[in-house]
C-alpha cells in the first residue's frame, strides 16, 4: 500500500469541509427560518429537515459499517469513536441548553460558520457569541480540575 | 413560510453524509463541528499533528460559504445587519449553543448525524433532547410570546 502523504491528508480533510458545507446548503440547513419551520409543529410546520436527517444516517450508517470492517482508518492509525456510553446529568443539560439556543435563532455550528464566513453579520455575532459560550464552558472545566 | 422541500433535503443530506464518511474512513475522526470548533479554540491555532485535520476541515466550510455568497447566494440567508432585538436574540442564541455543546459534547452532526450512524444511545438520547427542547423554544417564542423574527 502506498503511503498517504500529508498533502493528500489535508486536502481530504478540506474536501470533506466543502462537501458538508455544500450538503448544509442544498439541504436548506443554513437557513434559520428553515430550521424554524422545522422545529415549528404548530404553525406552518416544514418537515423537510428530517429529510436531511434520512439521508445524512442513511450514507454514513454504511461508511460505519465499511469502518468498523476496516479496523483503521486509511490515514490514520485508528478510529477516534467516543468510547462514552452513559446517558449523564452533562449530555443531558447541554442538549437543553443547545436545544435552548437552537430554538431561538434557528443556528447550529456548522450553518452558522458556513454563513458567517459568507458575510452575513448576524452570523458573525452568532459565531462570536458561540466561541464565548465554548470558552466558558473550557475555563469551568479548568475551575474544576 | 418555508415549503417542503424532501428532494433538496435528502440530496443535501447525503451529502453530508458523504462528507462525514470521507472524514470518517480518512482520517478516523468525527465529523462534529461544534468539537472541532471548541477544540480548535482550545488549541490555539495549532497547525501540527492531529490538528491539522480539523483547520482543514474547518476551512472547507468557510471557504464554501465564501464561494456561495458569490455565485449562489440564494441558497443562504440575507447578509444585511440584524435589528436591535435580533442582535440581543443571536447574542443570547450563540452563547447557549456555544456553552450547551460543549457540555453536551455534541451538536448536531456530531450527535445527530454520526452518533446515531453508529446507534449510539448517548447521541440518540442528546438528539432527542435538543429537538424536543428547540422545538419548545419556537413553541414558546412564536406562539406563546407572540415574536416572529
Amino acid at each position: 500500500m502506498t503511503p498517504i502523504s500529508p498533502t493528500t491528508r489535508v486536502l481530504g480533510a478540506l474536501a470533506s469541509g466543502v462537501l458538508f458545507a455544500l450538503g448544509l446548503a442544498v439541504s436548506g440547513m443554513v437557513r434559520p427560518t428553515k430550521v424554524l419551520a422545522f422545529l415549528d409543529f404548530a404553525g406552518a410546520w416544514d418537515p423537510s429537515l428530517a429529510f436531511v436527517m434520512i439521508g445524512a444516517i442513511g450514507v454514513h450508517a454504511v461508511a460505519v459499517v465499511v469502518a468498523r470492517r476496516r479496523g483503521r482508518p486509511i490515514a490514520s492509525d485508528k478510529f477516534h469513536w467516543s468510547d462514552r456510553a452513559a446517558i449523564d446529568p452533562p449530555l443531558v443539560a447541554g442538549a437543553v441548553v443547545f436545544g435552548f439556543g437552537w430554538g431561538l435563532a434557528g443556528f447550529c455550528p456548522g450553518p452558522a460558520l458556513v454563513t458567517a464566513a459568507s458575510g452575513s453579520l448576524g452570523a458573525v455575532l452568532f459565531v462570536a457569541a458561540m466561541a464565548g459560550g465554548m470558552f466558558l464552558r473550557h475555563h469551568g472545566q479548568r475551575r474544576i480540575r | 413560510m418555508e415549503t417542503f422541500t424532501p428532494v433538496s433535503s435528502l440530496a443535501g443530506g447525503a451529502l453530508i453524509g458523504i462528507a462525514a464518511s470521507l472524514l470518517l474512513l480518512l482520517h478516523g475522526r468525527v465529523a462534529g463541528i461544534s468539537g472541532m470548533v471548541g477544540e480548535a479554540l482550545r488549541g490555539g491555532a495549532s497547525i501540527r499533528g492531529e490538528g491539522v485535520y480539523r483547520l482543514a476541515f474547518l476551512a472547507g466550510l468557510a471557504i464554501t460559504g465564501l464561494v456561495l455568497r458569490i455565485v449562489h447566494p440564494s441558497l443562504l440567508s440575507a447578509s444585511g445587519a440584524p435589528s436591535a432585538m435580533g442582535i440581543v436574540l443571536i447574542v443570547a442564541a450563540g452563547l447557549l449553543v456555544g456553552y450547551g455543546t460543549r457540555l453536551g459534547d455534541g451538536c448536531t452532526s456530531g450527535h445527530g448525524v454520526c452518533g446515531i450512524s453508529r446507534v449510539s444511545k448517548r447521541s440518540m438520547a442528546a438528539t432527542v433532547t435538543f429537538m424536543a427542547v428547540g422545538a419548545l423554544t419556537v413553541f414558546v417564542v412564536r406562539h406563546v410570546l407572540g415574536i416572529t423574527l
